[in-house]
Parts: structure tokens; C-alpha cells; sequence
């Protein structure tokens, strides 16, 4: 019962016998209608874990005759020799470059996200709410192509100055080191470029739940003496909360897996280069990896290296999603 | 800052006028040159109709797809697709028996690949029943491309370019450049190097050439992976957009793609004076390859180092790898007749106008016996 969309709170009140009115109580009428739903329902769900599985079935079984050959620690080393012998290859500098440029857009998106929302579904006039919200919405089905076009050749000639000043001020930190990388190909233009494509995500979801907060709810707030503020501090957002968390979950999922624009907007390292800290390197995510490289999978060895690269981002992504459900879960229960 | 910022909107600008050129120049210009073949091709070529699918290297796209117009216009009812996703997928669609012949930037390989149990090659013959063999069709130069205001004429050598692209030289102004550029003012000017981060031939050929005439200075095995310094770029056109869009910037690409974004491109001295990118420079490499292959089998063996004067040594040479017995005979015929008008003399000479260089007479000769034997 409990959606992305969040849960509203007439969901949780207990029933007249104790149990939740919502929770089906396994009555039927027997008939054939109800059969074949309950039937085609199960076999839909099914159907979804069993695809799931096998595809980490396959990543599992062809990564693992390369992992077995492999010579270095596939999870620290970053090194990435699969041509010939000795197999060498590990995710540290991928896993790194994926996980900094989605939460520099999660960093961004979340913020900007939920305060579009906000605004949308508490401050804006119905006039300007519908458009503004389909509007909004309307980022989602440009085509990633078209982002990462936009982001290099755009954007990007833009990122000149953001990153001298970042530089200059903040250089000392490891994380904002000049790495002599062009400005438009850098994991921090890549970063912003993939916060505005999780952006609708994020945006969508957080109208929906901030949308279903209980009038009364609201209205207790402002009998109280609240302001608006206070009220959407106080009433809107401790209830949207768990949806917000679902929705950067969702956006977060999207930009890890992200491959186009990334592949294009980011310049890759060669294998020689020096690890850095820095968002202003260039380097490559898993999903980037795999793609400059799919056209060339010649040997066994050498797809079954970036068989399990993939894998990671696929546990990676899993862990996210489930993570996400736990906090949910725990909201859930707090705010009951 | 100003400047800075104009001189990027006109890159901008000039990429996307470049995208709508190439794309205006796929619309129109086939059409013209596809009934020009037409009259020519259809007097002497012989026709088959069918469906004929092939798959691999994208470094013959642009060559083959003129190829397929103009034999399409001249021979109704003949069907080729190519789906150029690389030279790799192409071999494996060819031995899967899911395509009827493959391109390809290195010949069908003799050894087992890493991790791999069977042969190439073998497993070719397998696939057809018969050899295999390794036509030579499509010879595409590899240009040192950069971006420098004010050197419209820039020389290097194996060593420099070398030391350019494994990052020990790293100044325009470097004494090396200098040397063997005379009275050229080059600026005192970061050089940016940009290589293709995806796997490809034109890396592999590059670093082949780089290890072979400038050994002492590229001591990393030829690759079709990049093992030098730099920033990676996606394909030929990421490269040279990279580039056209950064003063001091360098990098390798095919021919068509430096020539369309107007970037210099660099003389190569071998040690038997500059050799300025042309044609016939090209065709005088290709001349000097020897034939590793046997009988029909014409795989070539590229001589990088030669030292012959007016040589252009920095090229990849691209396969169709074919059946010599098809087993279906209409498709077979098909492909021979495809094949043979891909290897005229007509067409070759045409490719150069879209960046590539045509055969050497003798090659040709060769590349028709072989499919005048295909069955």
C-alpha cells in the first residue's frame, strides 16, 4: 500500500477489529473475474523478481571466470588491463567517478526539487501551477543525448569561471584541485548536468506526496497562528518526507546508471594517469566505461571484465533502492 | 574573457553548421554522384539482386554507405545494409553466421584472443564452410590533427609526435618542435592532447605506427586501447570537436573528420623529408605493405616505418571479410558483384572527396582476382 507516492495518513488508522481497513482480509467471491486477476496479478510480480534475478544471474556468470583470473583486488585497485595477460582490473576510480558525479547532482536536485514542488503546490496561483508543473515535467522526456550535447557544447563553455573561482578559493582541498581538464569535460559539469535530468524525478514525485498532505492537517497548522512557512514546516513537510527520500532515491538510481550524456560530456582518463580526489578530473563511470567499450568485445576474458563492473553498478543501484526502502519503512513508523 | 567566450560560440556554431553540412552532404550529394555511378557502373558492372547484410568497423561507414548508394542506384533490386558497430561485433555477427560479410579494421586474428579457446580464423573457415579471406577494400589516413592560431604548417616526427602524445613534451614552444619546424613561430601554449576513449582502430593504428618508426620514444604495446596521456574523447567526432573547440589542442583522427572540422593537420617526417596528407602519399604506403596472407587471403602487413620518400605513413587499412564459397549461391553473387564495384577504380578515386584514399593499381588488381575467385 505504501507507494512512492507516500502514504496518507487515513491509510494507517486501525480498523473497527483491530486490523488495517485497507489490508485485504483474503475474502473472495470466488468467481472467475476474481481469480484471474488475483491469478495474472501474482504472475506480473512474479514475472518482474524473475527478471531481475536472471539478469544478475547472467552478470554473475559471465564475470565470474574473469573476477577468477583476475591478478589485482578488483574493488581497490583501478587499473583496467583486459586485453591480454596478466588480467588486471578493478572499479576503485570508476566507482568513485559514478558515485561523486550523482551526489553532486543529488546535491543540486534534491534542494532545487522539493522547492519547486513546494512552490508549485503551496505558494503558486492554479494558474501557474498546472503549467508549471508540466512543464517541469516536460525535462524528463528530452532525450539524454540531447543533455549531453547541450551540457558539452553549451553549458559546459559556461563552467570556465565557476571552476577558476572553486580553484582559487577552495583549491586546497583534494576535492577542488586543478586536474588540467577542459572545464566542459569535467566530473562537475557532468554532476550539474545530471542533477537537471533527475530533476523532473525528483520534482514529480515530491509535488504528489506535498499534494496529498491532509487539509486538516494544514489547517490545524494555520489555526494555531502558523505562517505559511511555519505551516509547511510544521504540516507538509514532516509528512512528505518519506516521499521525498523515495524520489531522490529514484533520481539517484537514474543518474547512477546514467550512460550517454555521461559518456559524452566526460573526458576519460588514459590507464596511466595519477588517482585524484578532484571533481574537476575527468575519468569514467561504470555505465560510460561499458558503453565507449561494448563495440569491442572481442574475448570472453574482456566482456566478462566489464560483465562485472556492470554487476557492481547493478548491487550498487540494489543498494540504493534498498536502502531507500528502509528509511521509508522507518518514517512510516515514526510518524504513526 | 570576451574573446574567449566568442571564440566558443563560434565553435559551437561552426560544429553544429559542420553536423548540418555532413548531413546536407548525405542527403544531396549521394544523389547526384548515385546517378553519376549509375550510368558508368551500370554499363560495365554486372547486377544481382537480393538482400546482402554486413556489419563492423565504423571506419569504412562513410565509405561503404557510398559504395552501397551508388551500386543501389545502378542495380535494382539489391538490398545492403552495413551496421558499422565495430570491427569486433562485426567478426563475431560474421562467425555467428548472422551477417554475410564483415568490416574490419585488423584482419581475422590467427591466435587465440585472451581467454578465448578458439581462433578467429578458424573459426571463420568454420562458419563459411571454406576460407575466409580478408579483402583489403578501404585505405583511411590517419591525421595528426590540431588546433593552433597563426601555424598553418606544422612538421613532426615519430620521436616528437611521440613524446607529444605520451606527454614529455608538453609546450608548443618545446625546443624539439622547434627544431624541426624552421622559421614556424609557435606560441608558448599548453599542448592539450585529446585521444578516443572508446576502443578503436584508428588508436590501434596510430600506436602501431608510434611504436614502429618512433620505438625509443613509445614503448607501450600498440593498443586498441589508449595508453598515453591526455583526455579521452567519445569517437572520431568527440576527438575533433575536442580539439576544434581548444587552442593547443592535438589529437589523431581519420582524415574526413580533421578535414571537415578544419583543423591543421600535420606534416610526417619519416626521416626522407615532410609528407604533406594526400591521396597518392597514402597509396605509396599501401604500396609498401607486404601480403601476409596466402592465395587469394590478402592480408596486408602496413610497413609504418618506411622511409620511402613521399610516403604518408600513419593509416589503418580496412577489411571486408568474406566467404570465398558462399553457401547461398544468389547471395554470393551478390556480394562479388558488390564488391567488384567497390573495388573499381571509379569509385576509389571517389572516396578521396569524403576522406579516404583509394587503393594502390596493384592492390586493386589483386582485391579483384580474389573476388573474381569467390564463389
Amino acid at each position: 500500500m505504501t507507494s512512492i507516492t507516500g502514504v496518507s495518513s487515513v491509510d494507517e488508522l486501525p480498523g473497527p477489529e483491530g486490523h488495517g481497513p485497507l489490508q485485504g482480509d483474503r475474502a473472495s467471491t470466488g468467481q472467475l473475474g476474481d481469480r484471474l486477476f488475483s491469478g495474472t496479478a501474482r504472475g506480473a510480480s512474479l514475472l518482474v523478481i524473475a527478471i531481475v534475478t536472471l539478469v544478475g544471474v547472467f552478470l554473475l556468470s559471465q564475470a565470474i571466470p574473469a573476477l577468477a583470473k583476475n591478478k589485482v583486488n578488483f574493488l581497490t585497485s583501478s587499473q583496467w588491463n583486459v586485453d591480454g595477460t596478466p588480467l588486471q582490473f578493478g572499479i576503485a576510480n570508476l566507482l568513485w567517478v559514478t558515485v561523486i558525479s550523482s551526489l553532486i547532482a543529488m546535491v543540486v536536485a534534491v534542494p532545487l526539487g522539493v522547492a519547486v514542488a513546494l512552490f508549485i503546490t503551496q505558494y503558486a496561483p492554479r494558474w501557474l501551477s498546472r503549467p508549471a508543473a508540466s512543464l517541469v515535467d516536460l525535462l524528463a522526456a528530452v532525450p539524454s543525448i540531447v543533455y549531453g550535447l547541450w551540457g558539452l557544447q553549451v553549458m559546459g563553455t559556461h563552467m570556465d569561471g565557476i571552476q577558476s573561482f572553486l580553484v582559487k578559493v577552495l583549491g586546497w582541498i583534494p576535492l577542488f584541485k586543478d586536474a588540467g581538464i577542459g572545464a566542459a569535460s569535467t566530473i562537475l559539469t557532468v554532476g550539474v548536468v545530471l542533477s537537471i535530468m533527475v530533476l523532473p524525478i525528483v520534482t514529480a514525485l515530491s509535488r504528489e506526496v506535498f499534494a496529498q498532505t491532509p487539509t486538516t492537517n494544514k489547517e490545524a497548522a494555520l489555526a494555531l497562528g502558523a505562517t505559511r512557512w511555519e505551516m509547511i514546516r510544521t504540516a507538509v513537510l514532516p509528512f512528505g518526507k518519506p516521499g521525498v527520500i523515495s524520489a531522490s532515491m529514484l533520481g539517484l538510481g537514474r543518474a547512477l546508471g546514467e550512460t550517454v550524456a555521461v559518456t559524452v560530456i566526460l573526458s576519460a582518463l588514459a590507464g596511466s594517469a595519477p588517482w585524484s580526489w578532484s571533481v574537476f578530473n575527468g575519468g569514467e563511470t561504470f555505465a560510460s566505461k561499458i558503453a565507449n567499450n561494448a563495440a569491442e568485445f572481442d574475448s570472453p576474458q574482456k566482456a566478462g571484465a566489464f560483465m562485472a563492473a556492470g554487476l557492481v553498478l547493478f548491487g550498487l543501484t540494489f543498494l540504493v533502492n534498498a536502502v531507500a526502502r528502509v528509511v521509508i519503512e522507518r518514517r512510516k513508523a515514526f510518524t504513526e | 574573457m570576451n574573446i574567449q567566450s566568442r571564440r566558443r560560440l563560434a565553435s559551437v556554431t561552426g560544429a553544429a553548421l559542420v553536423g548540418t553540412l555532413a548531413l546536407s552532404g548525405c542527403g544531396s550529394d549521394n544523389n547526384t554522384s548515385a546517378t553519376g555511378a549509375a550510368t558508368s557502373a551500370a554499363a560495365k558492372a554486372d547486377c544481382a539482386t537480393g538482400t546482402l547484410n554486413g556489419e563492423g568497423s565504423s571506419a569504412q561507414k562513410n565509405a561503404i554507405e557510398q559504395a552501397i548508394t551508388d551500386y543501389q542506384a545502378a542495380c535494382a533490386g539489391a538490398t545492403i545494409n552495413y551496421n558499422p558497430t565495430g570491427s569486433g561485433a562485426g567478426i563475431k555477427q560474421f562467425i555467428a553466421g548472422q551477417v554475410d560479410f564483415a568490416g574490419s579494421d585488423s584482419s581475422l586474428s590467427t591466435k587465440p584472443k585472451a581467454g578465448a579457446t578458439s581462433i578467429e580464423q578458424a573459426d571463420a573457415d568454420k562458419a563459411c564452410g571454406s576460407p575466409a579471406w580478408n579483402l583489403p577494400m578501404v585505405t583511411g589516413p590517419i591525421a595528426v590533427a590540431y588546433n593552433l592560431a597563426g601555424v598553418d604548417k606544422l612538421i613532426l616526427t615519430p620521436a616528437v609526435t611521440a613524446k607529444i602524445f605520451n606527454g614529455l613534451i608538453t609546450k608548443w614552444n618545446d625546443p624539439a618542435i622547434a627544431a624541426i619546424n624552421p622559421g614556424v613561430k609557435l606560441p608558448d601554449q599548453a599542448i592539450k592532447v585529446f585521444f578516443r576513449s572508446d576502443e578503436s582502430g584508428t588508436t590501434d593504428n596510430f600506436t602501431k605506427y608510434l611504436s614502429a618508426a618512433g620505438p625509443t620514444d613509445w614503448t607501450a604495446a600498440p593498443a586498441k586501447k589508449w595508453t598515453g596521456k591526455g583526455e579521452g574523447k567519445e569517437k572520431s567526432a568527440g576527438v575533433a570537436n575536442a580539439v576544434k573547440s581548444t587552442p593547443g589542442g592535438i589529437t589523431y583522427a581519420e582524415w574526413s573528420y580533421a578535414k571537415d572540422n578544419k583543423l591543421g593537420i600535420a606534416q610526417i617526417d619519416n626521416g626522407s623529408g615532410p609528407v604533406e596528407l594526400t591521396g597518392a602519399a597514402v597509396g605509396k604506403a599501401v604500396s609498401a605493405a607486404k601480403q601476409t596472407g596466402t592465395g587469394n587471403d590478402l592480408k596486408l602487413k602496413l610497413d609504418y616505418a618506411t622511409k620511402e620518400a613521399g610516403a604518408y605513413p600513419i593509416l589503418l587499412v580496412t577489411y571486408e571479410i568474406v566467404c570465398s564459397k558462399g553457401k547461398d549461391p544468389a547471395k554470393a553473387k551478390l556480394l562479388s558483384t558488390f564488391l567488384k564495384s567497390f573495388a573499381a577504380a571509379g569509385m576509389q578515386t571517389k572516396l578521396q572527396d569524403i576522406g579516404y584514399a583509394p587503393l594502390p593499381a596493384e592492390i586493386q588488381a589483386k582485391v579483384n582476382t580474389a573476388i573474381g575467385a569467390m564463389s
